[in-house]
């Protein structure tokens, strides 16, 4: 009785689908007729139709998984023996993970940073601009597509062809660098600098992110304080540095954390573009390598939980900044 | 997290459209904004501030052309030549895309097929169950709602990776993994944090003089959520679907841990393709557009409900 589970033409896909969404559908509708009975059921019966489904999930996905791969941190690979922090101890100290450390700092400072700054001045830019919707549409788009996608597309604009004979370059960085008199570059391969055209993938799809964001808070500055500015004959790059900038710096900090968050827990680009060889490697990416490729599911626990924790004071940050903005309102 | 403003949004078109007449202007007192939008008209006129806005978009949007360029060239011109070149003399073909929808080593209308499968469900189950917590968060006083909801929203910043491997045991345990059905509940699951604080916040703003009265008229909870809530929180709704289904449609880490090679989504495939057959750009870049469409189609679509989205809970990582 398997059909259940697998379905090889399109067709069985396609029902197991809707089988599916029936099946939850029945569940949840027996769930909500049970409790609609407001004088007979007590009520915390009702709460428990509401929330128990959503809880049960959570418990079951995140809590319980989380707490797991926790306790397996301290265990080797093969989850047997009890090593305490050695897990920890190899990730710090290995020259290995020592590059893979290095390299996840380097993202998590530079993309929000540059990502920031770009979509910042890019908000500022095409603010009430007569193009300014295929304008922001334009540097938006790369939001909408899978980081696959956008590794590939990259992936391509970095290809290298050897410097010989009729030889053309297919990958436009280097006709550029060609056009402009130099050797053609392997782009992924040269470390260290080759972290940074990874990075620019990822810069080049979290701009989008910021403008949008920055770009809403800038429309939200109160026309009283432009005009007043404006009268104290502030102009151009003063109103940006005195008057944008301190006015939006709640969501400044909003887009610097959520990037950040994001960026640590990049992986798709990392293994797309150059599977973490080359001294690219990050800690999301060793996570996967360690845990799915090696079988050290020890070292690979300790991995996600350095990543969780890592997580942990730029939310700190996040919500205390959001709280003083808010008592200042 | 919540703090970014929404309410610029709705004001956007409106704005946009003043700058494009630019002749004479009939006489009569400029709204505020309006007189915002004249002054700023200023700042483009700089040279250096229009060259740079412009050297962006251009920087954001040429690889991307490249790309969908390249997809539609012969295989030896991709080879021999730039996609820039393609001007002089242009020569395109549909078989790139033939190939890697139907070739053998590629085979993606299979897995466009599986990333439908997958992402249909992983939509729909998460929003439904998170309506009905959040309602609950939001408008049933039960004994320790305030912190169960912190820990909900704690749950958010969890980085997926902490819980593979124990699901994926689970899975096995129970003689389901690599199915659909893993897939399905692990996208389910790990949106649901979010989902919920997104959908609660939607559901405060909703007047209590509304539900009240509901409640006046002996209406239970199940009917003041689906008769009073639901209909009022259709925008939010179709927010969220709109992030879910992009998310879940680009995810790679959950595809590539919980699917088979038979249920696997299609950025699992494309990522498998530009790992095994890196210098086939015939197939990687058509492969890739092959995957960029969908989420392209509805983004461009349905953006509006996107950045409304966006700006309502930018958490997600």
């Amino acid at each position: 009785m398997d059909w259940w589970k697998y379905a090889d033409t399109p067709l069985e896909k396609f029902g197991l689908m809707f089988l599916a969404i029936a099946l939850f559908v029945i569940v949840m509708g027996v769930i909500l007729v049970a409790v609609d009975r407001p004088k007979r059921v007590p009520r915390w019966l009702v709460t428990l139709g509401f929330v128990g489904p959503a809880l049960l999930f959570i418990t079951f996905g995140l809590v319980i998984p989380g707490v797991r791969t926790i306790y397996q941190s301290f265990f080797d690979n093969r989850s047997v023996e009890f090593i305490g922090f050695d897990n920890y101890v190899q990730a710090f100290t290995q020259d290995q993970f020592q590059i893979v450390l290095r390299n996840t700092a380097i993202w998590v400072i530079v993309v929000p940073v540059a990502a920031t700054i770009i979509g910042l001045i890019y908000a500022v830019l095409v603010d009430r601009t007569r193009f300014e919707k295929l304008a922001k549409a334009l540097i938006f788009i790369p939001m909408a597509i899978s980081m696959v996608g956008a590794s590939i597309i990259w992936k391509f604009v970095y290809e290298f062809r050897p410097d010989q004979g009729n030889i053309q370059q297919i990958g436009l960085l280097n006709q550029v660098v060609v056009w402009l008199g130099f050797e053609p570059q392997q782009f992924l391969i040269g470390q260290p600098a080759n972290t940074f055209f990874l990075i620019a993938v990822m810069i080049w799809i979290q701009t989008g992110f910021a403008m949008t964001i920055l770009s809403a808070a800038i429309k939200a500055i109160p026309d009283d304080i432009v005009e007043a500015a404006r009268l104290d004959g502030l102009k151009g790059v003063q109103m940006f540095r005195f008057i944008t900038v301190p006015s939006i710096r709640p969501a400044l900090i909003v887009v610097l954390t959520t990037i950040a968050m994001g960026t640590l827990k990049v992986f798709d680009i990392v293994r797309t573009m150059t599977g973490g060889q080359f001294g690219t490697s990050v800690v999301a990416n060793e996570f996967y390598t360690q845990s799915f490729r090696m079988n050290n599911i020890g070292l690979g626990a300790a991995l996600a939980v350095i990543l969780f924790v890592l997580v942990i004071p730029l939310v700190i940050y996040n919500v205390r900044q959001l709280r003083i903005s808010e008592e200042i309102r | 997290m919540t703090s970014t403003p929404t309410p610029p949004i709705a004001s956007e078109d409106s704005l946009t459209t003043q700058g494009a007449s630019g002749g004479p202007r009939p006489v009569k007192k400029l709204s505020r904004l309006e007189k915002r939008a004249i002054a700023a008209k200023g700042k483009l006129s700089s040279p250096w501030a229009s060259g740079i806005a412009i050297l962006l978009a251009i920087l954001w949007t040429v690889p991307t052309v490249g790309l969908l360029v390249t997809s539609f060239r012969p295989q030896i011109d991709i080879l021999s030549s730039g996609w820039w070149t393609t001007l002089r003399d242009p020569e395109f073909t549909l078989s790139n895309y033939e190939q890697a929808l139907y070739g053998s080593s590629a085979n993606l209308a299979t897995y466009f097929v599986n990333s439908i499968v997958i992402t249909l469900p992983a939509v729909v189950i998460p929003i439904t169950l998170a309506l009905l917590a959040s309602y609950a968060f939001a408008w049933i006083d039960f004994k320790g709602r305030s912190i169960l909801f912190v820990a909900v929203f704690a749950l958010q910043i969890v980085p997926i990776q902490i819980t593979l491997i124990p699901l994926l045991r689970q899975y096995v345990q129970w003689d389901i993994a690599g199915t659909f059905w893993t897939v399905w509940l692990s996208h389910s699951i790990f949106a649901l944090p979010l989902a919920i604080f997104l959908l609660h916040n939607f559901m405060k703003d909703i007047p209590p003089s509304l539900v009240e009265a509901a409640r006046v008229d002996g209406a239970g909870h199940v009917k003041i959520f689906f008769r009073v809530l639901l209909p009022l929180l259709v925008p939010a709704i179709a927010s969220f679907a709109i992030f879910q289904f992009l998310w879940v449609w680009n995810d790679l880490l959950v595809g590539l841990t919980f699917a088979n090679p038979d249920s696997r989504p299609l950025t699992v495939a494309v990522a498998d393709l530009a790992g095994s057959r890196g210098g086939d750009w015939h197939l990687l870049t058509a492969g890739a557009f092959i995957s960029m469409i969908v989420p392209l189609v509805v983004f461009l679509a349905l953006q509006r409900y996107f950045v409304r989205g966006l700006l309502a809970g930018s958490v997600k990582g």
